[in-house]
């Protein structure tokens, strides 16, 4: 089939549409859901909320009650559901982080094996639009320590799409973190191309340092490649894609050709995820690593203090500079 | 009508089954997890006993079916039990053997059985609520004929959880019979010092859930409440909730001795210990002999199984890494 301009939005409220017209034990749920959610990203092409479509039964409108949206989520997946679950942002999924890591995640394990919890938790990410330290984060590392979660973190409208597509195919609790400064971006999206779990995204190659990131900041660093690339520095860039299982393959084949590895991401460098893959590449190569989040402080509101908490390309480029001096 | 011979034996097998784990778990994890010594221990972690609450568990599953789901809480064997899970099975997980309902990996506070719609006891309080209501959701999605049942404590009544549980259950109108055992202690203290109001009938009352107070240690009167409650469940009237005054007679946990209760109130628990209120009953009615025999019955039953759990092989190690997830098992280190 071919490709299809569309937005990253669209393309993930096409995967889920494709899935639910296969599968009729396929719901989503949360608040705001009948009217499209709160950023469109339940709308068809058409622009008509996919409630319209299913019905209501289907596409379910929910009280503001995060722990019942996951723990029902839960119950409905032990009934013989793939529920998908629309937390709004990832900080108001720590309103529902017992049924999260307590319960979904937990359940196959603790009883045994009798039972799964297929279920995908969308949770966007990310800075956005001034919005201040409670709607700005990305808590991906949180997630990713949990056994038994699945952690994905999509770039572009394709990917968004594909890897929809595989969560809701997988069988296990996908914590599903798009950003919400990319529903808008535009791309190619073949429908129905399922893009596997755990299987990074070479963007681009280079032979003098591998820098590995994941959702919006594979853009910055794109944009960093191109800088470096002016003053002679070959950067390969990967995406990531998927934080739970990642692509260890991948990323060490790369460091084992450029010897030096920085990683990226949007969240706060302590305790980040670019922590464990710089360990585990520091554990299996000789390679120089370093990493790049934001500094430990909360997302301020006014633009200036915003600001702070971005990483942008020229800081990407000057972390590599850096890394090749060192 | 169910039969009260039928009611007895389920409330006389879960207390030969509490009985027995807890002579098992002796010399365990005490209160606090200090261990308390001597002898061997075949129950290893904590043991949430639900000794004089059987009333309750067999009351209310008498009239389920093997597709109702249930969820349960940290106190769940006689929820278990009576919905139909085998007692060898349930001992084995006890002992954390691999034969256990979930392979040994769940234990007491884990136990379920999903063959027979026993979707979990939960360590964390008012837990099963959400997934109970999801369950009776997943259910009516799928035009299933069934029902979802939650057990919770007069504790989880203050958690949000609950709250939004119920109140979910009441927009959606969703096939769910709430029970909450009100045994009037939350963990080690008086529930009725942390609790605003009447409790947990009040408040589903005040969220439009029709709700029934019964006295939890009267097996009929359980089972009478519980008929009528399922049956408008059945009939798709929505929601219930069934509020059951009832009696712990043990600590929280096993080995806590429980100091904190005044003599007093444990005597009077005894005294109205639902089993013997319902053996009399069945004295009375001539039906001695049958008690008697059930009595029998329940002691070999639970024996062999403890005999069975004792002789049973621990899980392989190599259980520990698996099911856990599809993608991405726990692989690295």
């Amino acid at each position: 089939m071919s490709s299809t301009v569309m937005t990253y939005a669209q393309a993930a409220a096409l995967a889920l549409a494709q899935t639910m017209e296969k599968d009729p034990t396929v719901v989503a749920l949360g608040e705001d859901l009948g009217r499209g959610g709160v950023f469109g990203q339940y709308r068809g092409a058409d622009g008509a909320p996919l409630a319209q479509r299913f019905g209501a039964d289907r596409v379910i409108d929910t009280p503001i009650s995060e722990s019942t949206i996951v723990g029902a989520a839960v119950g409905m997946a032990l009934a013989g559901c793939t529920p998908v679950v629309e937390l709004r942002v990832v900080d108001f999924a720590l309103c529902a982080i017992d049924e999260i890591v307590n319960q979904a995640a937990k359940n196959r394990y603790m009883f045994g094996g009798q039972g799964r919890v297929p279920m995908v938790m969308r949770m966007p990410i990310g800075i956005w639009s001034s919005s201040a330290a409670q709607h700005s984060q990305s808590l991906e590392a949180w997630f990713a320590h949990i056994p038994g979660l699945v952690v994905v973190a999509p770039s572009t409208p394709a990917d968004n799409h594909g890897l929809l597509l595989a969560a809701l195919q997988s069988g296990d609790p996908v914590v599903y973190m798009e950003h919400k400064e990319l529903w808008g971006t535009q791309g190619p999206v073949t429908p129905g191309a399922v893009v596997p779990l755990g299987q990074a995204r070479v963007v681009r190659e280079g032979a003098d340092v591998t820098l590995v990131s994941w959702s919006r900041q594979v853009q910055a660093c794109a944009q960093a490649a191109e800088q470096l690339a002016a003053q002679g520095v070959q950067a390969e860039l990967i995406d990531l894609r998927t934080l739970w299982p990642w692509d260890k393959e991948t990323v060490l084949a790369s460091v084992a050709r450029t010897g030096r590895l920085l990683v990226v991401h949007e969240a706060v460098q302590v305790a980040g995820f670019g922590a464990e893959i710089a360990a585990t590449v520091a554990e299996h190569t000789a390679a120089r690593v370093a990493r790049l989040g934001a500094p430990r402080i909360p997302v301020g509101y006014a633009p200036g203090l915003e600001a702070e908490s971005r990483i942008g390309a020229d800081k990407i480029a000057a972390a590599v500079l850096r890394l090749i001096e060192r | 009508m169910i039969d009260l011979l039928s009611l007895y034996r389920t409330m006389v097998r879960i207390r030969a089954f509490e009985d027995a784990a807890e002579a098992a778990s002796q010399g365990g994890v005490s209160w606090g997890g200090a261990a308390t010594g001597g002898g061997e221990v075949r129950v290893k972690g904590p043991l949430h006993l639900s000794t004089g609450q059987e009333a309750v568990a067999a009351g209310v599953c008498a009239h389920l079916h093997p597709t109702d789901l249930l969820t349960s809480t940290h106190r769940g064997h006689g929820h278990t039990l009576a919905k139909g899970a085998d007692t060898t099975r349930m001992m084995c997980e006890l002992f954390g053997r691999a034969p256990g309902t979930n392979g040994g990996k769940g234990g007491s506070m884990h136990i379920a059985d999903f063959s027979v719609g026993m979707l979990g006891a939960n360590g964390v309080v008012a837990a099963g609520l959400p997934i109970a209501v999801g369950a009776a959701q997943g259910l009516k999605i799928r035009k299933l004929d069934a029902i979802a049942v939650c057990f919770f404590g007069d504790g989880a009544i203050n958690r949000g959880p609950f709250m939004e549980a119920l109140n979910w259950a009441g927009v959606y109108q969703l096939p769910v019979l709430f029970v909450c055992e009100d045994n009037r202690i939350s963990a080690t203290t008086d529930s009725s010092a942390m609790t605003a109001g009447p409790g947990a009938s009040a408040r589903a009352a005040a969220m439009g859930i029709a709700a029934m107070q019964v006295d939890g240690t009267d097996v009929q009167a359980v089972s009478d409440a519980a008929a009528q409650l399922i049956a408008d469940i059945r009939a798709g009237h929505g929601p219930r909730l069934l509020h059951a005054l009832t009696d712990r007679h043990k600590g929280h946990v096993s080995v806590d001795p429980a100091t904190y209760r005044k003599p007093e109130d444990v005597a009077a628990a005894l005294a109205r210990d639902g089993i013997a209120r319902a053996r009399a009953r069945l004295v009375e009615q001539g039906q001695g002999a049958q008690a008697e025999q059930i009595e029998r019955a329940a002691k070999a039953e639970i024996d062999a199984a403890v005999a069975t759990a004792s002789a049973a092989p621990a899980p392989d190690p190599s259980a520990a890494f698996t099911d856990i997830q599809t993608i991405g098992a726990g692989v690295w280190a």
